[in-house]
């Protein structure tokens, strides 16, 4: 990466850490199981899901631990389910709670698929939690979480 | 991004039994312009071009949507499994924020033992 682009960045990064001294970036009182998610990120979450309480099991993240290039991470996400008529995954969100943009896409499922399984390639500004919720055929949603070290970003800042 | 740049490509097993559960994997060529990377010379954010929608259809019936977001990488990847009922096409489908469509149809050959 060129110095040219390294400085916007830098500046941005010291705006943060004066928003977050000033206590601006007011931390939410939505009760998800969410430590460090951001405000961002919950409102995301909850457009898509509505006020429910996502589970913490289930959701199973495959990412790997450090991505060298934050523009294409392999990313897979299994859940737990039979995938019968009566019980089955029916949506599964995903997010990077730190992106410019958290949403990153939504794929619905159905007892045709056979498995809770999807693979996708995201994109990554910086170091993060991906975020995975999945919504059950019975109203519940559980939510995963994995931490990856980004070593490049990939949004292109 | 004019149409004759985008390929979709698909990947099924060719031959599946009946009720075996089988990956699909699709690939289609698109650069995902997120609208946040700025523009080399004026500074300005390059407008947000990405596929939003992507569907399969299984004999007719639909067997995956999704949506999509700028989060997603360029030459978006999609991998997810199936039931294999009968033998016939499965039709994919991706829409642009242009409203340009890309399909790209396969064959489904279930055999019987």
């Amino acid at each position: 990466m060129s110095l040219g682009t390294a400085k916007p960045k830098n500046i941005r990064r010291r705006d943060f850490i004066k928003l977050a001294g000033t206590g601006t970036l007011a931390i939410s009182a939505i009760p998800l199981p969410a430590h460090s998610t951001p405000v961002s990120t919950i409102a995301a979450i909850e457009k898509l899901i509505g006020p429910k309480a996502p589970q913490d099991d289930k959701v199973h993240i495959i990412l790997p631990e450090i991505a060298e290039n934050g523009g294409t991470v392999p990313l897979k996400i299994s859940v737990d389910s039979p995938m019968t008529a009566e019980d089955h995954v029916t949506a599964i969100h995903m997010f990077a709670d730190e992106n410019p943009l958290p949403d990153v896409a939504s794929f619905y499922f159905g007892p045709h698929n056979g498995k809770a399984f999807v693979s996708i390639r995201l994109r990554l500004a910086k170091t993060q939690n991906v975020v995975a919720i999945a919504e059950t055929s019975d109203g519940k949603a559980y939510i995963g979480r994995k931490k990856i070290k980004v070593t490049i970003g990939g949004c292109g800042g | 991004m004019a149409s004759k740049d985008i390929k979709p490509r698909v990947r099924i097993p060719k031959k599946v039994k009946k009720g075996q559960v089988f990956e699909v994997k699709t690939l289609v060529t698109h650069l995902m312009e997120s609208g946040q990377r700025p523009d080399k010379d004026t500074g300005k954010k390059v407008a947000r071009d990405i596929i939003n929608s992507f569907s399969a259809t299984y004999n007719g019936k639909t067997v995956m949507k999704a949506d999509w977001h700028p989060g997603l990488s360029a030459n978006p990847f999609a991998a997810f499994y199936v039931v294999a009922e009968d033998s016939g096409t499965m039709e994919f489908k991706w829409v642009d924020d242009a409203g340009t469509s890309y399909t790209k149809k396969v064959n489904v050959n279930v055999v019987s033992e």
